[in-house]
């Protein structure tokens, strides 16, 4: 039989229902509830290059990340809570990593770990290289560094930790009330001629910056949305444009002709002079 | 007899027993693999393309993101092929710390790859945690010596960027002096462990005359039983010093494949302690003074190879005369280690696939590039 007491509306009452709004109630059940999911943060065995070594290093012997409760690395993204993205995101693998994320139950974090996960890091001005997760998913942290050491993950970790004991039951984006954009899925891009697309629409083409800006930081769980776009800033990569023809003539003194005549006619590739 | 229909089964490119992001379909009838696929480029992140664009100097930091467990060997091939190039002559002490430090990543990548293979077999992070603990020691000295733990970009065209620091050879030493203990007991772990025994006997056997054919090289060569080594057959570096034997296996399965890296462990270590004896009376700094580093090679073409501890890795560079390499191709192990895969898995059970690509041992920033 659900407990049900009703009172009359007194002052105290009021009184409750002001605190209430102001937090007073709500506060320790947030710190109950923030307690339980910080304790108990799941990441997924989920590698992408030389960042994952680190990772594993983050979950074994030395480093032990048993200590703060996430040494469970999931093999299933629906048992998991925490998306480490360890390593560059190429364009043929940035779908699968959205549709990953999206098979995860909220509440569900993700860190950027690395240079190229969070902006393509060395990788950047490759034709395949996603530039950062971000545009695709949103990130609670980032931890700079190629690679981050063991210990910079592990405080990564602790940030998150951090942002979530500042959650508020009432306000987080799975539970809270009103239009919620990020529980749904995120759209998964398509590899298309151009580039990384969704619904048709150019995302990060080859060669030029992206042509949507990053999901800000959904920091606290809250409701955050920033899907500006940014179409006019287009950087010039000639290396990658197939229109341009031009031989450099530094590429084409003294090489030999079968050389010459076999390699693909490509564009001019910077001074080398400079 | 009972009519069975084949299958299709994808395996990842997310999958906890895959080596990176690397894709199969596999065909199965019943639990019998009759056709195997592999699909490449989940991480290629053009590094060819890239490395075009840069000076020789700035892909030295690139190439150790080749085979991101050792770093340091694929320094030193891209090094040998720039110095062929040029005709840079490197140091007698400094081909002594090259060739410590690739002994050293080769006996890291070993203890990793032992790991990863029971890891696949389902034994949980057990094996790995005692491959990890002793690669972390090697890491530490890496560090103490380069600054980085893992892309350590030690190498520089005519030798090594700086000298080692005075605590290097002592914790060298303490190293080497417990290491005998660590690989009998991965050793006896491994041999008297029933159920690595049922699941690697027998297992993805390679034929020596298809190991030829597919031009496989390192271990996964050597156990199937052709004592090819390039620091052998073509003794680059100091290697003519040293005294040290090339295990082979006899069967060529998954089992064989894992006792030669067991062996090679022990060579490696055996190598070690001639270079810490013969190092004292090298010759020479830890760089040649007169290397440039902003290198212009003459026009041609240059191809530098050496043993990898995932086998044969060299570098193939076309120079127009420019500081930028012309043509940048590298020959890596992995990838052709991985060819034969199709081979090795069909008429198996499909449990065994993953065990059969643990043994291959590859990396897959080597494979996709």
């Amino acid at each position: 039989m659900p407990l049900e007491i009703v009172f009359p509306m007194t002052n105290e009452h009021e009184l409750q229902l002001d605190l209430e709004r102001q937090g007073v109630f709500l506060s320790t059940v947030n710190r109950f509830y923030n307690w339980g999911r910080r304790s108990s943060i799941w990441p997924m065995a989920f590698g992408l290059a030389c960042c994952a070594i680190e990772m594993m290093a983050f979950g074994l012997s030395r480093y032990d990340v048993a200590r703060f409760g996430a040494e469970l690395f999931r093999a299933s993204p629906r048992q998991a809570d925490l998306m480490i993205v360890a390593g560059t995101v190429t364009k043929k693998m940035a779908p699968q990593v959205v549709r990953l994320y999206n098979q995860m139950a909220e509440p569900r974090y993700v860190i950027s770990m690395g240079a190229c996960a969070t902006s393509g890091g060395p990788f950047r001005d490759g034709y395949n290289v996603l530039r950062g997760i971000d545009l695709l998913v949103p990130v609670d942290v980032y931890v700079p560094g190629c690679p981050p050491r063991p210990e910079a993950l592990l405080h990564a970790l602790i940030t998150l930790q951090d942002q979530i004991d500042r959650q508020k039951l009432g306000r987080v984006r799975w539970y809270g009330e009103g239009a919620k954009p990020q529980t749904t899925d995120f759209p998964v891009p398509t590899f298309g001629a151009q580039g990384l697309e969704i619904d048709g629409r150019l995302v990060d083409p080859v060669g030029g910056l992206p042509l949507v800006s990053a999901y800000t930081a959904p920091e606290f769980g809250e409701m955050k949305s920033g899907r500006l776009e940014h179409p006019e800033i287009v950087r010039h990569f000639p290396i990658m444009d197939p229109t341009v023809e031009l031989e450099h003539p530094l590429k084409a003194r003294g090489m030999a002709p079968e050389i010459a005549a076999d390699d693909l006619k490509r564009g001019e590739v910077g001074n080398a002079e400079a | 007899m009972l009519k069975t229909e084949e299958l299709q089964i994808n395996i990842g490119p997310q999958h906890p027993s895959t080596h990176g992001v690397f894709r199969m379909i596999v065909t199965v009838d019943g639990e019998t693999i009759t056709d195997l696929k592999p699909v490449f480029g989940y991480l290629h992140r053009n590094h060819e393309q890239i490395a075009e664009q840069n000076t020789y100097l700035q892909n030295m930091p690139y190439t150790d993101r080749l085979d991101y467990f050792n770093s340091m060997a694929n320094n030193q091939a891209y090094a040998m092929a720039i110095e062929k190039m040029v005709g840079i002559e490197v140091p007698e002490r400094a081909e002594y710390l090259r060739v410590m430090m690739v002994e050293l990543t080769r006996i890291l990548n070993h203890a990793g790859a032992l790991g990863f293979l029971i890891n696949d077999m389902g034994m949980w992070q057990t094996q790995l945690a005692f491959g990890m603990r002793e690669r972390e020691k090697i890491l530490d000295l890496f560090e103490s010596a380069s600054g980085a733990r893992l892309m350590c970009n030690y190498f520089r065209f005519g030798g090594v960027v700086r000298d080692l620091p005075p605590d290097f050879i002592p914790r060298l030493k303490e190293l080497l002096q417990a290491m005998p203990a660590f690989v009998d007991e991965l050793e006896r772990l491994l041999r008297e462990n029933e159920i690595l025994m049922q699941r690697a006997e027998g297992i993805g056997i390679l034929p020596r005359d298809l190991a030829l054919a597919y031009s496989v090289s390192g271990p996964v060569l050597r156990g199937s039983g052709i004592p090819y080594d390039v620091r052998k057959a073509e003794p680059y570096s100091v290697y003519d010093r040293f005294d040290f034997d090339v295990p082979v296996g006899t069967v060529g399965d998954v089992y064989d494949r894992f006792l030669v890296r067991i062996e090679e462990m022990r060579q490696s270590r055996r190598i070690l302690e001639q270079v810490l004896e013969q190092l004292p009376d090298a010759q020479g700094g830890h760089i040649n003074p007169k290397a440039r580093q902003n290198v212009r090679p003459p026009v041609g073409d240059v191809y530098a190879r050496i043993e990898s501890p995932k086998g044969e890795l060299g570098f193939y560079l076309v120079s127009d005369g420019s500081g930028k390499p012309y043509r940048y191709k590298v020959r890596a192990p992995s990838f052709i280690n991985l060819t034969p895969l199709g081979d090795m898995c069909r008429g198996y059970k499909v449990a065994d696939v993953v065990v059969i690509l643990g043994s291959i041992d590859i990396v897959m920033g080597e494979v996709d590039r």
